[in-house]
């Protein structure tokens, strides 16, 4: 799907927004009768690097500073963070987290916000954008990754054909989609008519719900310790604090 | 045998071992682990790969007193496969950060000592999405305004996910060992080739990446010497410092981001970047010891900030 085709889809009454030469998306989109959305994202397969993610975040702080508690909708058709040195030595660590800070900011101050992937998005670039969201879809061409199959084979040092037989029986490391749903962090796919509708009313929702994704997991038996470790620490720290509370 | 106090203090924080590092910050005795060992958690995927597995899946967490002080705290074991986030590892962070976000008998300073090339590629998806809910779950807790400290002087860094994670604390510290960046410089030099960056050049890959340059650049709050003593000093000087994590906040970020952007963006070095910081040890700042290194990074505007 193309990023007109996307926008055409999820906002038939209307969309005007901007490509910058970092890749990133910015403008608007009116959603169910008459309300305006914020819609942001890296698109044009562009890597994510300094200058893209300060254009993005900007993006964000502007729409929190402009218009308290506008919905935000995230499209993705990127790849990683960029790897070059330059952006290594200037923090692109820290340009990254102060994205993903902000998409976080924005849902603890009430904007309800949706990534919505329709290509490539990968490691860092996954963590401060998809990763960041209250909710994340996926539609057709949606490829979420941590790394590609070449590159994990060369860093496990294991062969390729191994690899692929093991990624058919578990979800845990292996790119695509269909490893990224059972897991838990993509929560729903939209195909077909009427995305515009479940657009709507994934923007109705409340924002900065607590963070449900290791239960998620856990009920689509593709990640099935995270929950209960989490849990059981919190649980072993409660009882703790009773303890040190008498004392 | 327990280590006299001294002896904890000077020992180097970069050979030390993850429970090394907490015993000698923490007040004797005063370390309660959560999800102990004996408990046997290990990862349920590395023996598909048919690779060793360990008790704690290479990070301890848990609650103690550092020089009377209530705090949880969280390490990560360099050694065991390179720091990385899998989904018990990972899980067990997540846990402790929520507990710090929601209880409100819980210490109000989360010690991070990450140690950590990010992901751990043998359970990647888990691991990346253990990343984002560890971010998420560090939010919450500086919102409800729980000070959250890194530290990194590891033989391992933080990189990938653990480098994201590091700038989304309140506060960094760092020794000259503790490089910090996204993408680790042999992965840049896979990707992109040896003349994008040679991950062999040594001297290259610490002024990219070193605590040295992150300190002076602002990527990094405070300096620490080798030593468990530094660290821990710098730490209690930091926690009563820790920025809001609110709109202002934010928006000092992204001008300060903005400005080295601005400053430094056509810089190809780091030595190019102190030029024109007017840094006159620009050319020696590798041999420089840990006290004038220290005074010299106080002096720097853009080193000592309240935006993270």
């Amino acid at each position: 799907m193309t990023l007109d085709e996307l926008l055409g889809k999820l906002f038939p009454a209307g969309h005007e927004s901007h490509v910058d030469e970092a890749g990133i998306l910015s403008g608007t989109g009116l959603y169910g009768e008459d309300r305006v959305a914020a819609v942001l994202g890296v698109v044009n397969q562009a890597p994510l690097g300094i200058e893209g993610a300060l254009a993005l975040s900007g993006c964000v702080l502007q729409v929190i500073r402009q218009s308290p508690r506008q919905p935000i909708v995230v499209l993705l058709d990127g790849q990683s963070q960029r790897m070059r040195r330059r952006d290594e030595m200037l923090g692109l660590n820290e340009y990254l987290a102060h994205l993903t800070k902000c998409f976080v900011l924005a849902r603890q101050r009430g904007h309800r916000t949706v990534g919505v992937m329709f290509g490539t998005i990968a490691a860092g670039a996954f963590i401060s954008t998809g990763l960041a969201q209250d909710l994340l879809v996926a539609v057709a061409g949606a490829n979420p990754q941590v790394m590609d199959m070449p590159s994990i084979a060369r860093v496990t040092k294991l062969p390729r054909e191994k690899l692929d037989a093991l990624s058919k029986t578990t979800p845990v490391f292996a790119p695509g989609l269909n490893h990224a749903m059972p897991i838990g962090a993509v929560v729903e796919i939209w195909e077909g008519q009427g995305i515009a509708t479940k657009l709507a009313a994934a923007l109705q929702e409340p924002a900065g719900r607590p963070d449900r994704r290791d239960q998620l997991g856990l009920e689509r038996k593709g990640r099935l310790k995270a929950a209960e470790i989490a849990q059981r620490v919190e649980k072993e720290a409660d009882a703790y604090a009773a303890i040190v509370a008498k004392t | 045998m327990k280590n006299s106090l001294t002896e904890s203090d000077q020992s180097s924080w970069y050979e030390a071992t993850a429970r090394q590092r907490v015993d000698g910050l923490l007040d004797p005795g005063s370390f309660k682990e959560f999800v102990e060992p004996t408990a046997r958690q290990i990862s349920p995927h590395l023996h598909l790969f048919d690779l060793p597995e360990a008790f704690d899946d290479g990070i301890v967490v848990g609650w103690g007193t550092m020089k009377g002080r209530e705090i949880l705290i969280a390490a990560q074991e360099g050694r065991f496969m390179g720091g990385t986030f899998g989904e018990v590892h990972g899980g067990k962070l997540v846990g402790l950060l929520r507990f710090a976000a929601r209880s409100r008998s819980a210490p109000r300073a989360v010690l991070m000592l990450l140690d950590t090339g990010g992901v751990r590629l043998q359970e990647a998806n888990a691991g990346e999405l253990a990343v984002s809910e560890i971010i998420r779950a560090i939010l919450e807790a500086r919102a409800g305004g729980v000070a959250v400290i890194a530290l990194i002087g590891g033989r391992a860094g933080a990189f990938g996910g653990g480098g994201i994670m590091a700038a989304c604390c309140s506060r960094i510290v760092v020794s000259e060992h503790g490089r910090l960046g996204v993408t680790g410089p042999e992965v840049i030099e896979t990707n992109r080739g040896v003349e994008e960056f040679d991950s062999r050049n040594r001297p290259l890959v610490w002024q990219v990446t070193g605590g040295k340059t992150r300190r002076l650049l602002g990527g990094a709050d405070a300096y620490a010497a080798d030593n468990i003593k530094s660290f821990r000093d710098a730490a209690i000087r930091l926690l009563d410092k820790a920025p809001n994590f609110d709109l202002p906040t934010m928006e000092l970020e992204q001008e300060r981001l903005a400005r080295r952007l601005k400053q430094f963006g056509e810089c190809d070095s780091t030595t190019a970047i102190w030029q024109k910081m007017n840094i006159a040890e620009r050319d020696r700042i590798a041999e420089l010891s840990d006290a004038e290194f220290d005074r010299l990074a106080q002096l720097q505007a853009e080193a000592n900030h309240d935006a993270r």
